[in-house]
């Protein structure tokens, strides 16, 4: 081999390194554009929707005995009187500036509960979609690896059981054996009472508080808490993961390319993990990024179960007390993550597959 | 290899000069199993293959390319693969597990596929697939590895071998990754090539480069080759011998400049089907497959 092609390539004309900074702030500018167009989009939409259904947010502050003057005060005071375009108006402003509204269950701001609500979802869901990946990605190569083997078998066993079981039973039999019986674990809620309120909230995540305040027997406490309801969700989401994974990778070990690395002489685990895995790891971020959301919505079943103070029973509870600011500012929060994950999934496409560059 | 000891990676070369066969098959038998019973698709047929170029030549389904994917164990559960005698310099291949096949498989032989769309991984690299193939069988520094994938891309006649070894399949034509897919299956440098219908999902325009650069190769290099092929034109042009093939039986077997002498009445229909530059007929014959029906 000469060294000609080198020489030639070696300097990089300066010009054209500028085009590809260029076009990477203009890939980024078009990114910001659209979440931010996204989001204004979802604004919109529960703003609405908030607005058109038939629950009455005034009732529900003055009660059903108010006088109508009292009634016509509170209404002028929340900004209802005003036409929606108006008040919708209001509304973005307050959004981009912090504001969502007061609650009228829980007396605070709706950002103030939010962000003590959100966090112990964010929590539960983050170790579930882990236990998930970790468990649920594996399984599924096994399986689609050893197509029709008994180890096949048990785990679309398995799958099928985490898509059938419903949530709230696996939950409360986690509870009787492994708290109730076994005492393995914590019980309901996110510490036992005497450590409640011990560590001040920094990120609202009380597994990196209590790191962050040194205080270890709380993380350990509030680790034996996570981990049921966490396993729970990982389970029913490991279920998910498996099943689709085990699909991709069947047909990626029918391609052509998957023979060609055969014909190599290359390893059978280097041909699978490899040549068919790498491939379907964009599949698989959809999959999984889907799924992280739908468990950052907060399951109610489970919320409920392991009396979790996430932003499923907020939710749940607001819609039930008219609570509309609290609704539409779970709905935001919600509706910002799936943006998010979404965005991050693209992200990702990009880095993983050569063919989405 | 009764003493389960695995084959070097590189073993010398024996019986240069062809008079001992590189490959022979006695009986080879592939079915599949159907709600029907087993369907066999190659039923029973044998040749060898020496340092030379062998055509086999039939129709889709004829067994061809069961054959070619048989000789190296490539046929999965539920197909079978059974033979009298599989062997390929002096190694057993049926009774090679696994493992020892591994080290036989791109070392010793190696197969180019149909369509290069298809056959190179989507998300590696050309380098990296090509530079692979020869990492498995041996170890040497990455620079090395390098330098030896520029080499290779540079015989397959691929310009700016450095440039190429860094791009995707999908960046790459049909016929750059058809050459690719050649280099990747010679680096490692084995005794045998076979190249299932290489040529078949390319333009017409760059088939005869293709084959042009096998035949180069293969010739160069002192390799076997079977070149697996629809068309009897193109294998008796790039070819020493051929067997043609039909449901799984292997018709005919003639030299290649012998084939207007062929007697088989499947093969004389493909010939007189076959037009040529001043054609005189309105019409080109069709095959009456009647006539070895029975056989």
């Amino acid at each position: 081999m000469s060294l000609e092609p080198q020489i030639a390539l070696s300097p990089a004309p300066t010009s054209h390194r500028k085009r590809i900074w260029g076009r990477r702030v203009s890939a980024i500018a078009g990114f910001v554009v659209t979440v931010f167009l996204t989001f204004l989009g979802l604004l919109a939409i529960t703003f609405f929707i908030g607005r058109v259904i038939p629950i009455d947010p005034v009732l529900a502050v003055v009660g059903d005995r108010a006088t109508n003057a009292v009634y016509e005060a509170a209404r002028v005071q929340m900004g209802l009187d005003q036409p929606l375009p108006v008040q919708f108006f209001r509304y973005v402003v307050g959004v981009f500036t912090g504001d969502l509204g007061r609650s009228v269950s829980t007396g605070r701001s709706v950002v103030e509960d939010i962000s003590r609500f959100f966090p112990a979802t964010l929590e539960m869901a983050t170790i579930g979609i882990i236990i998930g990946v970790v468990v649920g990605v594996p399984l599924g190569v096994i399986a689609a690896s050893r197509q029709g083997s008994w180890i096949d078998q048990i785990i679309r066993i398995v799958g099928l059981l985490g898509y059938s079981m419903p949530a709230f039973w696996l939950g409360l039999v986690g509870l009787a054996l492994f708290y109730a019986r076994l005492r393995w674990v914590g019980g309901p809620g996110r510490l036992d009472i005497f450590y409640d309120g011990l560590v001040s909230p920094v990120t609202g995540l009380l597994l990196v508080d209590s790191l962050l305040a040194g205080e270890f027997d709380i993380f350990f406490n509030a680790i034996t808490h996570l981990i049921l309801p966490a396993s729970v969700l990982g389970f029913f989401s490991l279920a998910y993961i498996a099943r689709m994974t085990r699909s991709f990778m069947l047909d990626q070990l029918n391609q052509e390319f998957v023979t060609t690395a055969r014909v190599k002489g290359v390893p059978e685990r280097v041909v699978i993990w490899r040549h068919a895995f790498n491939p379907i790891r964009v599949q698989l971020i959809t999959v999984i990024g889907l799924s992280y959301a739908g468990l950052l919505e907060g399951s109610v079943m489970i919320e409920t179960v392991f009396s979790w103070p996430g932003i499923g029973n907020y939710l749940t509870t607001a819609l039930l007390n008219a609570d509309m600011n609290a609704v539409l500012g779970s709905t935001l929060v919600i509706g910002a993550v799936f943006i998010f994950i979404n965005k991050i999934s693209d992200v990702l496409y990009r880095v993983l597959d050569p063919r989405a560059r | 290899m009764a003493n389960g000891a695995p084959p070097p990676s590189f073993p010398s070369r024996k019986g240069e000069g062809g008079a001992e066969p590189l490959l022979s098959v006695k009986n080879l038998r592939v079915s599949f199993p159907t709600h029907r019973g087993r369907v066999e698709v190659v039923k029973g047929i044998s040749f060898s293959v020496g340092k030379e170029r062998l055509g086999i030549v039939g129709e889709s389904g004829s067994g061809k390319s069961m054959t070619g994917r048989s000789i190296l164990k490539l046929i999965r559960k539920p197909g079978l693969v059974t033979a009298d005698r599989m062997e390929f310099d002096g190694i057993d291949l049926l009774s090679q597990s696994e493992k020892q096949m591994r080290s036989i498989r791109g070392a010793r032989i190696s197969m180019v596929m149909q369509d290069p769309k298809f056959s190179l991984n989507p998300v590696m690299t050309v380098g990296e697939q090509i530079g692979e193939a020869l990492v498995t069988h041996t170890r040497l520094p990455r620079r090395e590895v390098n330098e030896r994938i520029w080499a290779m891309l540079d015989s397959v006649r691929i310009d700016d071998p450095k440039r190429v070894a860094g791009l995707y399949p999908h960046e790459v034509s049909g016929g750059m990754g058809q050459r690719v897919m050649i280099a990747m299956m010679l680096i490692p440098e084995p005794e045998l090539l076979i190249a299932d219908e290489p040529t078949s999902a390319l333009d017409v325009s760059v088939q005869a480069q293709v084959l042009d650069i096998i035949d180069d190769l293969v010739t160069t290099k002192g390799m076997g080759l079977i070149l697996i092929s629809h068309d009897l034109g193109l294998v008796s042009r790039y070819c020493d011998r051929i067997l043609v093939m039909n449901s799984g039986v292997v018709v005919e077997e003639c030299a290649a400049g012998e084939l207007e002498n062929a007697s088989h009445p499947y093969t004389r229909g493909l010939l007189a089907a076959m037009p040529t530059i001043n054609e005189q007929r309105d019409e080109l014959p069709v095959l009456d497959r009647t006539q070895w029906a029975g056989t």
